[in-house]
């Protein structure tokens, strides 16, 4: 019988490795699967590449990972926001390294990873330069950049509700990078806010098919924060 | 004595929100673009875009029922209007970049006259470097439009033959709405659609320092 319910996050987590490229799913803090990154932090892997669109608000969720100074290597578009001030420190001292993707092409990439693409071609960022050093091509009148997949060793990703299969819904924009990111490690991990029986979620409205994902772990709902937006002036 | 007055942002917001056609699919950019969704004429569907997943974003949320789970690109709390749909992002980016949007206005620290577009970075070597969607929105929707002031604070020109800034995307740019007038970016160069009352085409060439078609 499959049953990928994970009785708690430590066990999801267990099998994570020092090294180990960790995709986050998460926009601003809508999305951002607080639980499993506080269960990294107490798991203690290092050495890690995370891969979100931001890099941490606050002192929070990936905030509190890079201060743990787990984290090698981010890979991310947007890592300046107003309370961004833990990764503004490792990354201006040195201590931590920063691979900036234009939002789109992170998207594509990991769902590149996922897709069994070995590369692609991308008109975003030409003659710019995020787009230095990387191999181009004029198609149709039109230019292009080659992209490569971001492959994760794990995927800690937010979802909404969840079945024993691992069958996945999302809440409003929550969604965001979750079901991409699903596809593209080679463990997944979801943590849900309700386990439901099998044939309970509507299969039309299910968003990542079990498929994709290794464990899910029930969370409380808590509502989301607000946070990483400027105030007006 | 050439006497005129400039848009104020909320004019400027109303003078893009005229140009946006019926049925109209739009992503509107972080900071001043966003005022546009407040101005659009009464009669005119017009569906926004969020890059976070969002088609059919909605208004601000009434004081005290804002869900952080449904937010814009600029992180602040929305809503969904009654079509709207979610989606997630490699799909979000994909309607942008097939050219699935039909008008996209974001803001600019340089803009030439051909449409290259700079408004992601100052390229100060100290500032912490931050992209986000810039570079995929400029090339994406049908027509990319720029709304800002065309002079900088210190009085020189945001539209240059080249610009010095580091690139969000070449040739991207159709047209610049600004405080002063509105232009297009042509492979020609600029060409003139309005200005405001009071302005001449001879002082308007002489602030921007290239030269405008009439």
């Amino acid at each position: 019988m499959i049953n990928k319910i994970a009785d708690s996050v430590a066990q999801a987590l267990a099998g994570v490795k020092d090294g180990a490229t960790v995709l986050i799913g998460g926009f601003g803090t809508a999305g951002i699967p607080d639980e499993l990154i506080d269960g990294l932090i107490a798991h203690g892997a290092r050495d890690l590449t995370i891969v979100n669109n931001n890099a941490g608000n606050g002192e929070q969720g990936i905030a509190a990972l890079l201060k743990a100074g787990q984290v090698r290597k981010i890979i991310c578009s947007f890592p300046r926001q107003a309370d961004s001030y833990v990764f503004d420190e490792l990354y201006r001292s040195g201590k931590l390294e920063l691979e900036l993707v234009p939002q789109g092409n992170l998207a594509e990439r990991v769902r590149a990873a996922g897709a069994g693409i070995g590369a692609f071609f991308c008109p975003t960022a030409y003659g710019t330069e995020l787009a230095k050093g990387k191999e181009t091509r004029e198609i149709n009148g039109k230019h292009y950049v080659l992209e490569y997949p971001i492959y994760g060793d794990v995927a800690l990703v937010k979802a909404d509700k969840g079945d024993r299969w691992g069958n996945l819904t999302y809440r409003m924009s929550a969604r965001n990078f979750g079901p991409v990111m699903a596809t593209a490690a080679k463990t997944t991990i979801a943590t849900v806010h309700e386990v439901v029986e099998l044939g309970a979620l509507d299969p039309e409205a299910i968003v990542t098919p079990g498929v994709y994902v290794s464990h899910v772990v029930k969370i409380a709902r808590v509502a989301t924060q607000a946070g990483g937006f400027k105030k007006s002036a | 004595m050439i006497s005129y007055q400039k848009r104020s942002k909320e004019e400027l917001a109303k003078r893009v929100a005229q140009d946006i056609h019926d049925g109209a699919y739009v992503n509107l950019g972080i900071g001043q673009p966003t005022l546009v969704a407040n101005h659009i004429p009464a009669g005119r569907e017009v569906i926004l875009q969020s890059e976070n997943g969002i088609l059919g974003m909605g208004p601000a949320p009434a004081a005290g029922s804002e869900d952080y789970d449904l937010i814009n690109a600029g992180k602040q709390p929305v809503t969904l209007l009654a079509g709207g749909a979610y989606f997630h992002h490699a799909d979000s980016f994909a309607m942008m970049r097939g050219g699935h949007l039909d008008i996209c206005v974001l803001g600019a620290f340089q803009v030439s006259a051909t449409g290259d577009l700079a408004n992601w970075s100052t390229g100060e070597p100290v500032a912490i470097p931050a992209v986000g969607g810039a570079m995929d929105l400029a090339i994406g929707a049908k027509q990319t439009w720029v709304m800002m002031d065309l002079l900088t604070k210190q009085g020189a020109s945001k539209i240059v033959s080249q610009c010095t800034y580091p690139l969000t995307g070449i040739g991207c740019v159709k047209r610049i709405y600004s405080d002063l007038a509105t232009l297009a970016c042509t492979p020609q160069g600029l060409q003139l659609i309005d200005m405001v009352d009071g302005l001449d085409h001879a002082e308007l060439e002489r602030l921007v320092g290239l030269p405008i078609q009439a």
